[in-house]
């Protein structure tokens, strides 16, 4: 027998589609947010253009870096918003006493995240383009592998927060929505690792994101772009999926020998 | 008293048909509090067993180990032969459950919470199953009704609709018909005695309804304090302990359990 029958997954991926597809509270942040970062950014890229003195494109470097972190931060929003729909609804108990395996459960989420970060990255490339001019000629085939990356670092920390939400309870949500904040010092969105303080760049060479911004900065300055710092960045980006998954089955474990699972009604079980 | 274990209802190498459920020395305890103290019993096909008992005496905990949401301590539980440690994916495909504390999802209507859980069991020509279901549980009117505005009675009678829709080998109710009205509850009570009757699977029934409970259970199992007090037909079972009724045993295995032998388990 399979590990994973497409069945199931789709079950959970047709599940989200319902809910967003019935409540216009679900459908506008797919979009309205992006939008609006784009075009604040893309202004902000353009009066610093116009102020002079830089020699690179101040709307690749300044809107790309937002555009492909806002990517990533949709897609961990996109894990997180189909578990949280789980929790909302209290219906950790029709899911869990059902047949879903663990993968499927999972993989359900991270495809209906894929769905939705999709629509919210279709949203800020048109914008970007239609609006400021953004030219992803400029990345070439490289913007697959930062997609990529930043793709896969959203999956895991979406299936971490979702973990951490399962271990402590609906409250905990609260810690969830700043990740993104709480990592992109770290992450070098805007500025090179090199002007990270000693002590803040192991943090930062952790991160794949990390990688993917010192690649971006590199197309955009007109040097090589380093290919192993890719590369690590990718293996990086796939271990931390490997991790998160291996952490949420961890607390998926420690929830069905607690008793936390039929116990999840209450807002905080920690 | 003599619980029978897994081994007696389906002994291994016989072509006896094992019990629907066969549930072994299951034991759960949480830090000092023995919720379940080692209590074996079975289902068999056809059977509505009455698990009954006080407030805490570890009905919902049993549910939850044999919904696999809650790993048992100790003991061994079976679905149609297959090891719920083991097999846990094949054996929840042949279970199903409504509880009054586990509603479906609100925001979803009644059909796409039927399509939802029916495509999760993997149950085959969908769409004709969802039909059958609106209709002989009368939600056919709400089939695009959000599920988070019927009436308590309606979302039971949806919660049982989605817990007969993979046709489960065993059917676990967790005090069903306690939201319901007694013209509701009659439904429902007659629903379930035609599923067992259909001689497709049985049932484990939870519930503080003690007519209800001789109405509909076949066998019934007292859990005190984590044990399995008494055991037996619910309309024979209190004449034997000198009681009027069940409502009466009941009472006396909440106030006296001692006084019904449960310092002899």
């Amino acid at each position: 027998m399979s590990l994973v029958r497409p069945g199931r997954v789709a079950a959970v991926v047709l599940r989200h589609f319902y809910l967003i597809r019935g409540s216009l509270s679900r459908v506008f942040p797919l979009f309205v947010w992006v939008g609006i970062d784009m075009v604040l950014w893309g202004f902000i890229s353009r009066y610093l253009a116009a102020a002079g003195g830089f020699r690179f494109s101040l709307v690749t470097a300044l809107l790309g870096a937002v555009l492909l972190w806002d990517f990533q931060a949709r897609v961990m929003q996109g894990v997180t918003m189909a578990f949280f729909e789980d929790v909302w609804s209290r219906n950790f108990l029709n899911v869990f006493a059902s047949p879903l395996r663990l993968s499927e459960y999972l993989g359900g989420l991270v495809l209906s995240s894929i769905a939705t970060s999709a629509v919210g990255l279709a949203v800020m490339l048109v914008v970007a383009v239609a609006a400021f001019g953004l030219s992803y000629a400029a990345y070439g085939l490289l913007l697959a592998a930062f997609l990529l990356v930043l793709f896969l670092f959203g999956i895991a920390l979406g299936v971490v927060g979702a973990a951490v939400v399962l271990r402590l309870g609906p409250a905990a949500e609260w810690f969830i929505w700043p990740i993104p904040a709480v990592l992109s010092p770290f992450a070098c969105v805007f500025y090179p690792l090199a002007t990270l303080p000693e002590w803040m760049r192991p943090a930062a060479r952790v991160l794949p994101a990390s990688y993917v911004f010192e690649g971006m900065r590199a197309i955009v300055a007109g040097t090589a772009v380093p290919a192993g710092g890719l590369l690590v960045g990718a293996a990086l980006a796939a271990a931390d999926v490997l991790l998160a998954c291996w952490l949420f089955r961890g607390v998926h474990r420690y929830a069905v020998r607690t008793g936390l699972i039929a116990r999840y009604a209450a807002e905080s079980v920690s | 008293m003599a619980e029978p274990s897994i081994a007696s209802v389906a002994p291994v190498g016989s072509t006896a048909e094992p019990a629907v459920l066969a549930a072994e020395g299951l034991r759960k305890a949480y830090g000092a509090v023995v919720a379940v103290d080692g209590i074996s019993f079975h289902v068999r096909r056809g059977e509505i067993v009455g698990l009954l008992g006080p407030n805490g005496a570890g009905k919902t905990t049993t549910i939850n180990m044999v919904l696999g949401v809650l790993a048992p301590d100790a003991g061994r539980i079976a679905v149609e032969g297959l090891d719920l440690a083991t097999r846990r994916a094949d054996v929840l495909e042949r279970i199903n459950f409504a509880a009054v504390y586990s509603p479906l999802p609100g925001n979803l209507t009644v059909a796409q919470n039927l399509r939802v859980f029916g495509m999760i069991y993997g149950v085959p020509r969908l769409a004709e199953r969802i039909e059958e279901l609106l209709a002989e549980y009368d939600l056919a009117r709400f089939r695009n009704t959000k599920s988070g505005v019927l009436s308590s009675g309606e979302q039971t009678r949806l919660s049982l609709a989605k817990a007969m829709i993979n046709r489960p080998r065993l059917l676990l109710l967790d005090e069903p018909t306690a939201s319901l009205d007694p013209a509701a509850a009659r439904d429902m009570r007659e629903r379930i005695r035609r599923f067992a009757t259909g001689g497709t699977g049985g049932a484990l029934w939870t519930s503080h309804n003690m007519n209800e409970v001789v109405e509909v259970c076949d066998r019934v199992l007292f859990l005190s304090r984590g044990r399995i007090l008494l055991e037996g037909d619910p309309r024979a079972l209190p004449a034997e302990h000198g009681k009027a009724n069940l409502e009466e045993l009941f009472i006396t295995v909440a106030r006296e359990p001692l006084s019904l032998g449960e310092g002899q388990a």
